[in-house]
């Protein structure tokens, strides 16, 4: 029976579909038709002899509904097979952030220090501004981000989250 | 050129088009022409395999082709222009959505090159459609087509049945390009396999559950209809051999026998009291391809409280969606059915003798309240006494009856007793008044010798009226059964019990006069409101030939019941017209708020 205090979780969820027109808009469509959250969401060809594109979604929900979200996706008829990374066991996910700081003097240079200390390089730079590329999971590049705004922070641009099941396991 | 093109020929995509629906089988299409579509029509026009079904609306083809799909087992076709004529296709692709009906509709479109200009009557058809239909797809190449038409066929008709749009811009189908008729029985998806067999240990756990149940039920839905009559045969083999109780959703009447007294009826917000009870009370519910649809659960959190829940489904999405099942079991009703039988004998189960005594004998106590009984006097015709009085004088004929929605539906349903499956045509997922009609000429198109009644409201009969003409055309003598209650009757029962009889908007008024309607269509009105006179008024129905239009007039403000209001449970449901009017348990806002 349906729990609506049921715990909330966060799923990242990987679609392995063909890449024909509109796949990624049947997917969204029914995130929003159904009612489901999307947190992040990204999607590229994979594998282009055999036509296929990945999407990594993560989202939010009770055990049903994450449950509902996997059995819609895989009904679909261009998905070739739904694995829920977060239940399938250990997985590694990144994303990669792009974000530009502006600023002069200490600020600029406490933002080095910093950026250093993330593993994050500067990819353009001018007198008055960096832009950082930075990557990891989203915890740290949340993180990475709070430090950068007191220190000029103006624009973020991040790719959402991709992920892969660790070992020799392959979908 | 390989060998495989040498094999194929080489046509115009509107011939491509045709040919596919050709070595489909196909032998009607409902549709309705326009600028888009024109080169099809031309090549139906040039051969004589295909018959086409002039509608006057496309809504009622899509109906139409839904009433030919669930009557003969087979996909129904559907053919419409681009822009109005897809859009107005839309609540016909969502009813068969809803109710998992095999179509494919072939939709006209712009030419490729004009596709996002807002040339004339260009839709986004695919991006309307997407959320309705089960698939659907654009082709932009003629030589796609023919792979397409024959895919469109293979997901409308294989898993969990739906609606596939096939949306063909207009240069793709005037277009020459290659076409080859594919092996079609062994066509395999790239992407879609659905499961068919369901997994051997649960179908034994679920035998095993069945058989130490001491108060089971099997409640079964429309799936089984669509996975066909071996399906609903081997149902009643297994109730047979089990000797369980059984009800069944508003889709799935006549699977399974109606005059059999293991039968309790249809569950759910009109169901009978002995079928919600016995669904309240039992410990191991079978849920045989039905999805738990909240008119058949009420309150969710009151459903079934303590039984172990089976549940076969061949969408893995049906199952966990509302309620959740102890043993899930995904595939083919029809063939897990036949495993679970096998799995009964080799066991050696024998039903529980003692145990089901009881249980019998709690149900009859259930029965005896006759939940359905009602009053009919010598003045005014009740709708139920109309509709059993229909049953009654029809039921040994070659009979379908199609329905639109509303008292009158839910009436038939509960008056009207099914013995076999695909007699039974309704709008059940989606609730469309003005199915009923049109879904009747599809009915008579795939039958066309056999009885085919359209039992309406009077409301929804004016919703696609203008099918009258397509009967017409085309010789249906279809019989439409008017409960003529002058209201929207199930919207006036809801604001009486829910809305302080504040009767808003629910007169139907300025009603046209159906004997003169029915005549300005060559048809035969009839017109009837003393009990006395119904059967004479039945009988002249069956006798006339030719299309007939019967005006029941019957009692305008009669309600229907058993009612489970909506936010109640099932064991909480009004019987009568006086717990209606006397104490009731009220309906919480929260209540108020579900449609
Ligand atoms: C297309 C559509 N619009 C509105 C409704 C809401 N609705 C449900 S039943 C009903 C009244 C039906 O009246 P009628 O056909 O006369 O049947 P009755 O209930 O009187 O038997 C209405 C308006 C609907 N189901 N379908
Ligand atoms: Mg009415």
């Amino acid at each position: 029976m349906t729990d609506l205090s049921e715990l909330q979780r966060k799923h990242t969820i990987a679609v392995l579909v063909d890449n024909e027109p509109g796949v990624l808009a049947r997917v969204i469509g029914l995130f929003s038709g159904r009612g489901y959250n999307i947190e992040s969401l990204t999607v590229a060809e994979v594998d282009v002899a055999n036509n296929r594109s990945r999407i990594t979604v993560v989202t939010s929900g009770n055990e049903m509904i994450i449950e509902q979200i996997k059995a819609q996706l895989d009904r679909l008829v261009p998905v070739h097979s739904v694995v829920d990374l977060t239940e399938e066991g250990p997985s590694v996910e990144r994303e990669l952030a792009l974000i530009k700081v502006v600023g002069a003097a200490e600020e600029r240079i406490e933002s080095l220090r910093i950026a250093d200390i993330f593993r994050a390089r500067a990819v353009d730079s001018t007198l008055e501004s960096f832009v950082f590329e930075v990557t990891g999971n989203s915890g740290k590049i949340n993180a990475f981000i709070d430090l950068m705004k007191p220190l000029g922070l103006t624009e973020i641009s991040r790719t959402g989250v991709v992920a892969i099941a660790r070992g020799e396991t392959s979908m | 050129m390989s060998d495989g093109e040498q094999a194929g020929m080489t046509l115009s995509g509107a011939a491509i088009i045709v040919q596919a629906l050709v070595d489909q089988g196909v032998e009607v299409i409902f549709g309705y022409p326009g600028g888009a579509v024109l080169p099809i029509y031309d090549a139906l026009f040039a051969q004589n395999n295909i018959r086409h079904i002039l509608v006057r609306q496309e809504g009622g083809a899509v109906h139409a082709a839904e009433g030919y799909a669930r009557s003969t087992g087979r996909p129904g076709v559907v053919l419409v222009t681009s822009g109005p004529g897809a859009t107005n296709a839309v609540t016909g692709l969502t009813d068969a959505l809803m109710d998992s009906i095999p179509v494919v509709c072939l939709t006209g479109q712009v030419a490729t090159h004009m596709i996002g200009n807002d040339a004339f009557q260009e839709a986004d058809t695919v991006g309307i459609t997407r959320p309705c239909t089960k698939h659907n797809y654009l082709v932009k190449d003629t030589n796609d087509l023919g792979r397409v038409m024959h895919e469109a066929f293979y997901v409308a008709t294989h898993g969990r049945p739906g609606p596939v749009v096939v949306d063909l811009p207009k240069d793709v189908c005037i277009d020459q390009g290659h076409y080859e008729k594919p092996d079609l029985d062994n066509i395999q998806h790239k992407t879609y396999h659905p499961r068919v067999d369901g997994e051997e240990d649960r179908i034994a756990e679920a035998v095993e559950l069945i058989a130490r149940a001491r108060q089971p039920i099997f409640y079964t839905g429309g799936g089984l209809i669509n996975s066909g009559p071996e399906a609903c045969a081997a149902l009643v083999e297994f109730v047979n051999m089990t000797g369980h109780p059984i009800t069944s959703t508003l889709m799935g009447l006549g699977a399974f026998p109606a005059s059999d007294h293991k039968f309790l009826g249809m569950l759910g917000m009109h169901g009978t009291y002995e079928a919600n009870n016995a669904m309240h009370d039992c410990d191991v519910m079978i849920c045989l391809a039905a999805r738990f649809d909240d008119r058949v659960t009420g309150r969710l959190d009151a459903f079934s409280p303590n039984s172990k829940k089976i549940h076969v489904d061949i969408d893995p999405s049906s199952i966990n969606k509302n309620v959740r099942a102890d043993l899930a079991i995904v595939g083919d009703v029809g063939r897990v059915l036949q495993r679970m039988i096998e799995c009964w004998r080799e066991r050696g189960h024998q039903p529980d003798e003692a145990a089901s005594k009881a249980w019998w004998t709690r149900i009859q106590q259930w029965r005896s309240r006759d939940c359905l009984s009602f009053e009919q006097g010598n003045e005014i015709i009740k709708p139920q006494y109309a509709i059993q009085r229909l049953y009654e004088l029809t039921k040994d004929r070659d009979v379908y009856i199609t329905t639109e929605v509303g008292q009158h539906q839910m009436w038939a349903a509960q008056f009207y007793r099914f013995e076999e499956p695909n007699r039974w045509m309704t709008s059940g997922g989606l609730g469309t008044m003005g199915y009923g009609l049109p879904a009747a000429v599809g009915v008579q198109i795939g039958h066309p010798e056999s009885l085919v009644i359209d039992i309406a409201g009077e409301a929804s009969f004016m919703m696609n009226i203008q099918e009258l003409s397509t009967a017409r055309q085309q010789g249906l003598p279809l019989k439409i059964f008017i409960l003529n209650n002058q209201w929207m009757g199930m919207v006036r029962q809801w604001q009486e019990l829910l809305h302080g009889s504040r009767y808003s908007e629910s007169y139907v008024d300025a009603l046209p006069d159906f004997i003169k309607l029915a005549d300005s269509f060559g048809a035969t009105g009839l017109v009837v409101d003393k009990p006395g006179d119904l059967d004479d008024a039945i009988k002249t129905m069956i006798d006339t030939d030719g299309l007939v239009i019967v005006d029941v007039r019957v009692a305008k403000e009669e309600n229907c019941f058993p009612m489970v209001p909506s936010g109640a449970a099932h064991n909480e449901m009004i019987l009568s017209q006086d717990q209606a009017n006397g104490e009731r348990p009220s309906v919480t806002d929260d209540g108020l708020a579900l449609v």
